[in-house]
């Protein structure tokens, strides 16, 4: 078979256009990362077995390993790189800088992206309700808790309430 | 970074198109849905086709439909997502509902279907590798190469049907509607499966699933449960798919038990059908069909976990799927 010619987009990612001109097979992740420059969203399996991957089409979260990028032509892309509220971090990202919840990072951004999904539904979500959405997004560092309790103080923040992490979290049971 | 071989890429806009253009391309092609299970296999060089036949753009596979006889449609596109929250669904078809939460991660279930799921390769410990590692060991008879690593003598490939609502939907007898390009047809449960690691399906390669067709509720209930190592992401390496009607006073007019995961096809358990029609569905009852499904399940050494530890467990899990179905 000849080498398929590349053909010229224009995506939606982070609510700005980008051109790109692509081969037809490449996955969204390729296209982001090599073809955009938008090294944020990670890659790691690149089987559907990890999340750290994880974007946002048309505000669901999906794994951009498994997503042909022509199939995201026309549609609204987010990635973490569009999280910030202008010059400030969202309160997501606030609150795992400030927990610890990031640690090596790399699987942050898909765990960033699927939390923010979710807190779009539920701005109240349960601790049962936060691991079942990040039950696709693999951490080796953290050991999940303190993930999980970034994501309760950030919805907390982002209620209006002044949620502050536990001296507990931040310097460990004395 | 595992990339995906070339291929041309189709988005037709009918069915009897995707079918025709399956037909055009022969072996070379396949069709996508959520591509959860064939972009993996194509990035680790299982499947390989040239021509990939998107069906996203076909309409009416993502409708859910009641059917004026009380049976319900759901179109082939409808993803894990919408079904796992769709409130009849979740009403009428509690058992399939669960088997469709259990499925892999939310993530994955935001992109995989149900027509994906229903027509999902078989599993096996090794033939689920990079191209390289298979390569090492030299390639088995499902891809690339000639010999069974898990059975070396045997002539034919054994490996597992993985798929979590194929048990239960095969158990209830839910009809499949199948279009090509000489017309649409329906086959019913297990009909639409054979015992065969690599041609796991009775279908042409170039019909498309366009619906999955539920029987009418009432006189009936059906469950599903799984096992696994992990509370998400794994595939079953056991899953059973029951369902059983009762007349009025509660005694078994039929029963359907089908294994996952323990054969290349959802695995009929007869006997333990065969204790319970006639009866009422009692704890000791349950116990003894429980027990009976021990022989069916010919488990083998190519999933997750000990070998005969899934199969002493098959009881188990059987009868807990029938009490479920209580
Ligand atoms: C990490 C991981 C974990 C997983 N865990 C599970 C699990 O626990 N349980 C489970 O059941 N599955 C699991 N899966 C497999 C998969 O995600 C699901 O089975 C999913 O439902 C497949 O649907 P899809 O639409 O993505 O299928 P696709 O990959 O698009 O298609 C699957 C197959 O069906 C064919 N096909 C699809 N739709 C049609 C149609 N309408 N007509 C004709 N042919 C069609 C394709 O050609 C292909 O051969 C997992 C996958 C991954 C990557
Ligand atoms: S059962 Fe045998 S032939 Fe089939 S995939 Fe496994 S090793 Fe290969
Ligand atoms: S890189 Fe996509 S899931 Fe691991
Ligand atoms: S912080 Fe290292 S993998 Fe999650």
């Amino acid at each position: 078979m000849s080498e398929p010619n590349k053909v010229l987009e224009t995506f939606s990612v982070n609510g700005e256009p980008h051109e790109v001109a692509f081969l037809p097979h490449k996955t969204l992740l390729e296209v982001l990362r090599e073809e955009m420059g938008l090294t944020g969203t990670k890659h790691g399996c690149e089987l559907g077995e990890c999340g750290t991957c994880t974007v946002q089409i048309d505000g669901t979260p999906v794994l951009s390993c498994l997503v042909l990028a022509v199939d995201a032509v026309g549609k609204d892309v987010r990635t973490v790189e569009g999280m910030a509220c202008g010059s400030g971090l969202h309160p997501l990202q606030d609150v795992f800088a400030d927990l610890g919840a990031a640690q090596c990072g790399y699987c942050t951004p898909g765990v960033l992206m699927a939390a923010d999904a979710l807190l779009r539904d539920n701005n109240s979500p349960t601790r049962e309700e936060i691991k079942q959405c990040l039950a696709g997004n693999l951490c080796r560092c953290t050991g999940y808790l303190k993930i999980f309790e970034a994501v309760e103080i950030a919805a907390a923040r982002m209620r209006g309430e002044d949620a502050q992490p536990s001296e507990e979290s931040i310097y460990g049971a004395r | 970074m595992l990339r995906l071989p070339p291929f041309t890429y189709h988005r037709p806009k009918t069915a009897a198109e995707a079918a025709a253009l399956h037909k055009e391309h022969g072996k070379q092609a396949m069709f996508v849905a959520g591509g959860t299970d064939l972009y993996p296999n194509m990035k680790r060089r299982h499947q390989v086709p040239t021509h990939v036949v998107s069906l996203q753009d076909v309409p009416g596979l993502t409708a859910i439909e009641q059917l004026p006889d009380g049976r319900l449609a759901i179109g082939a596109m409808v993803s894990l997502t919408t079904l796992e929250k769709h409130l009849q669904l979740l009403r009428d078809y509690p058992g399939l509902a669960h088997a469709i939460a259990e499925i892999s991660t939310p993530l994955l279930r935001n992109m995989g279907t149900i027509g994906g799921n229903l027509l999902l390769d078989t599993r096996c410990t090794y033939y689920d590798q990079s191209h390289e590692w298979r390569e090492s060991i030299d390639f088995c008879m499902k891809k690339d190469g000639a010999i069974c690593w898990v059975a070396p003598g045997s002539p034919r490939c054994w490996a597992v049907q993985s798929s979590d609502s194929v048990p239960v939907v095969c158990a209830m007898e839910a009809e499949f509607e199948l279009v090509s390009t000489e017309g649409t047809r329906t086959v019913r449960g297990d009909a639409l499966y054979r015992d065969d690691g690599i041609e796991y399906l009775t279908k042409k390669p170039e019909e498309v699933l366009t619906r999955l067709i539920l029987p009418k509720t009432g006189g009936w209930k059906a469950s599903y449960l799984k096992l696994r190592r992990r509370d998400t992401y794994d595939f079953p390496v056991l899953g059973v798919g029951a369902c059983v009607w009762t007349d009025a006073g509660g005694v078994v007019t039929k029963a359907n038990i089908r294994l996952g995961g323990a054969g290349s096809y959802a695995i009929p358990a007869t006997e333990s059908e065969k204790l319970l029609v006639g009866n009422q569905l009692t704890d000791e009852l349950i116990a003894a069909a429980g027990t009976a499904a021990m022989k069916p399940a010919r488990t083998m050494d190519n999933t997750d976990l000990d070998v005969y530890w899934r199969r002493k467990v098959a009881p188990v899990f059987v009868a807990r799927a029938l009490a479920a179905c209580k």
